[in-house]
């Protein structure tokens, strides 16, 4: 193979993906390094990547602390409520007293945010959420990230970091090919900032065929966030924690809008509230701390993202389907019904497509809602990635190692997705732990933490032959069959892909087995994982676009096998509504309010697991109404 | 909803090529002209249709799910700062059009220069505080929040 070897020495800081999180980074690096060399590596185009490349009309993650709404305290309550408790405060309470600056700078770069005409604070959609026009968030925030870096490699799809030879456990750099030119990459960097994205696609997809790409997360979401950190053996965290979305069926748009701002709610098929008639058995099963409707009722406290969808389930499953947004009030005010679409197309425009298409006029018609596939990432209403080091005047011991967002490997750090327990960060609190993640590298490199680095040949020989290892199975094996897809000596991609999906779905809890799995499932998945990951080895790449696919397909893999290995290791029914375990269909907080922590053996591929404490902040930060209710007598 | 290109709009010039996040738009060899290689893996995010300078590019509802005869066009264009779009009901009664902002400067400006702002002092780097911070924060002269600042504690155990 006639690829050329490019070499990019003396990086200070790269960063791995460049969506909301990686761009957050390269553009706040250059603050805290005026003469760092900084380069980005980005499988796609930085203008448009990422899960917000099609435009966002909200974000979500805002305190408005200036408008006297909210402390970053008071997020930290919501998040540990609606993620069952677990969560990482530390680094959470960080990202909430960070974020409503890196807003205040979107804003200064002309992203148009919405105001309240009458008090002038920004537009509300809920407690949390802002509403902005923001069909170009990615191009407006990609440009103050190219201003920043020194380089921007699009189109560099990064395959495996690269490790130390002279000193354990220490980043040294990344490697990967460029999916047009087909060239060998190789990045040597004092440290590497994991910008990467979570993954779509890796349970079985609701929708079949030409559909299998209306994912609700992107579909070039392929979990390198993880596969990245897995292989190079970084420590993970609750990777268990995947999660369903309620959402238009089919399209997959968005809710948030409606139920907050437009004011829409849901019933069943015949018209009736079905929610609070599932509450009492779900309270014995979670426990009156998690499910207090009535506290719910009166206060800003929320009913959990996942018990919400644990009634969906039941009662779809009660055969009193489907569930529908009920729009009709709403979408009468003609002002309602345009936000209703425009919500839409400022980011989710194939809902809009499927309601065009099904002739679904939302003012005359209540659509049909549907529980999702489940998704595995770690910045909307769910927790997994990497276990970070987080800030060092707030974290306790157990959570602190000298850097904030720096994994268990040494110079590599987290943003967005790639940094575990620190759910409801959004768009801008991925955005604004990339910049915490590039000060502290920054300040690693200064330390003189980065020195005496090597890159070994053999390593990087090693990775070639490895990377372009599909190219010469298909080229070896393709003649030995007349034409077509069959062949016995390999799979590709798509393949690989499908056969990911069904075990996924019929062993670890996908839609298909209504989100249920058990000990003994688990076990015979692992064991049927084990044949997949010995057949991806055999993956077949026709083209460098398929190349491409078979890396996504390793890197969901190992995001797959570490879902697989958490979900087994915690034994209980945290979060009803993502999943449930068969075999402890209880939430367990004797043995279980602890973080779950694995970590991959690179050598031998084997996983270690441990219980990692929880801590919670504690202090005056209860919700007044609750604790009014309390006062009076309730829980 | 995949992505098509019409025959006759497209010139080849690769734009769409150049933006697709998901590697799925490439040029046929043969024709010199853009198509759709792996239409169960576009999102229908729109990112080459609103690119195409041609509006070459269109979308049709994925096949699994949505019937034929509707339509979502758009034209998003930079120098105004405005995005328009049009919805056609498959069954003609809804026929939509409309407006957004997409930036509220023009293109590129509002940028800090970062490479030439103050060096940030020893202290502001042993500090928690990020660029622009404290300011930025609160837009007043308020500092960074901290456990101490709001009464708080970080205790380990079961709380709710």
């Amino acid at each position: 193979m006639a690829y050329k070897t490019i070499i990019e020495d003396d990086i200070d800081i790269l960063v791995a993906g460049a969506g909301l999180g990686g761009t957050g980074a390269a553009f706040e690096a250059r603050y805290w390094g005026k003469d760092k060399k900084i380069v980005i590596a980005e499988k796609a185009n930085i203008d448009r990547s990422g899960a917000v490349a099609q435009g966002l009309y909200a974000i979500n993650c805002y305190m408005g602390t200036r408008f006297g709404e909210n402390n970053p305290e008071d997020h930290v309550r919501y998040a540990r409520i609606d993620l069952m408790g677990m969560v990482r405060e530390d680094l959470a309470f960080d990202m909430a007293r960070h974020v409503d600056s890196t807003v205040h700078n979107f804003e200064d770069w002309g992203l148009p945010i919405m105001r309240n005409t009458k008090t002038g604070a920004y537009l509300r959609e809920g407690r949390w959420q802002i509403m902005i026009h923001g069909e170009s968030y990615k191009p407006i925030v990609a440009e103050a990230a190219k201003k920043s870096a020194d380089k921007v490699f699009n189109r560099v799809c990064l395959t495996h970091l690269l490790m130390d030879d002279a000193k354990e456990n220490r980043v040294a750099g990344a490697v990967g090919f460029n999916v047009r030119t087909g060239n060998y990459h190789v990045f040597k960097a004092k440290t590497v900032i994991c910008g990467a994205g979570g993954a779509s696609n890796i349970f079985k997809p609701r929708s079949v065929g030409e559909g299998a790409g209306r994912v609700w997360y992107a579909p070039w979401s392929s979990g390198s966030a993880y596969g990245l950190m897995i292989e190079a053996g970084a420590k993970m965290t609750q990777m268990e924690n995947r999660i369903v979305l309620a959402r238009f069926k089919d399209g997959y748009g968005p809710v948030g809008a409606y139920f907050l701002h437009l004011k829409t709610y849901t019933q069943n098929a015949y018209g009736e509230e079905y929610e609070s008639k599932w509450f009492p058995a779900l309270q014995e099963m979670v426990g009156k701390e998690y499910l207090d409707p009535e506290a719910s009722h009166t206060t800003h406290r929320p009913i959990p993202t996942c018990l919400r969808n644990h009634a969906i389930i039941n009662e779809v499953n009660a055969g009193r389907g489907p569930i529908h947004m009920v729009t009709m009030e709403a979408f009468q005010d003609p002002h309602l019904e345009e936000i209703g679409w425009h919500n839409f197309l400022g980011m989710t425009v194939g809902q809009a497509v499927l309601w065009a298409a099904t002739d679904v006029d939302p003012k005359y018609e209540n659509p049909e809602l549907t529980t999702s596939e489940p998704y595995v990432m770690g910045s909307h209403a769910t927790g997994c990635g990497a276990w970070c080091s987080g800030p060092e005047d707030v974290s306790p011991p157990e959570y602190y190692w000298g850097y904030n967002r720096m994994t268990t490997i040494e110079g590599l750090f987290g943003a967005g997705d790639a940094v575990g327990g620190t759910p409801h960060a959004f768009s801008s609190g991925s955005f604004t732990e990339g910049r915490l993640a590039a000060k502290a590298a920054c300040k690693y490199i200064d330390d003189g933490k980065a020195e005496g680095i090597r890159v070994s040949n053999e390593q990087i020989e090693r990775r070639r032959k490895e990377i372009y290892k599909p190219l010469e199975t298909y080229t070896v094996n393709r003649n030995e069959i007349v034409a077509g897809s069959v062949n016995p000596n390999y799979i590709n991609p798509r393949q690989g892909l499908d056969r990911l999906q069904k075990l996924m779905d019929e062993y670890c809890g996908g839609f298909g087995v209504n989100y249920m799995t058990n000990d003994k499932l688990l076990h015979i998945g692992l064991k049927k994982m084990k044949a997949l990951e010995e057949d991806l080895d055999k993956v077949a790449a026709s083209d460098i676009h398929e190349l491409l696919r078979a890396w996504e397909l390793k890197h969901r893999f190992l995001t797959s096998e570490s879902v697989f290995q958490h979900t087994l290791f915690r034994k209980e029914t945290r979060w009803p509504g993502y999943y449930y375990r068969g075999d402890a269909m209880k939430l367990d907080d004797e043995n279980w309010h602890v973080l779950t922590v694995s970590r991959r053996d690179p050598k031998t591929g084997e996983y270690t697991m441990e219980k990692a404490p929880l801590y919670h902040l504690v202090g005056d930060i209860e919700d007044k109404d609750l604790a009014k209710l309390k006062a009076e007598g309730h829980h | 909803m995949p992505t098509f290109v019409y025959m006759t709009r497209c010139d080849g010039c690769g734009q769409c090529v150049d933006i697709c996040p998901s590697d799925i738009m490439h040029i046929d060899k043969t024709l010199r002209r853009a198509y759709n290689i792996e239409p169960n893996m576009c999102w229908e995010c729109y990112s080459c249709v609103k690119a195409c300078p041609h509006h070459a590019i269109d979308v049709r509802g994925y096949a699994d799910f949505a019937p034929l005869g509707h339509s979502v066009r758009v034209h998003r264009d930079e120098e105004k700062g405005t995005i328009a779009w049009r919805i056609k009901f498959r069954n003609g009664k809804k026929d939509m059009e409309l407006l957004a902002p997409i930036t509220t400067k023009p293109w590129g400006t509002g940028y800090p220069d970062l490479a030439q702002a103050p060096t940030p002092s020893k202290e502001m780097r042993n500090s928690e505080l990020l660029f622009n911070e404290p300011k930025y924060v609160r837009m007043d002269d308020g500092d960074l929040h901290t456990l101490e600042s709001n009464g708080l504690e970080i205790k380990e155990g079961v709380y709710y």
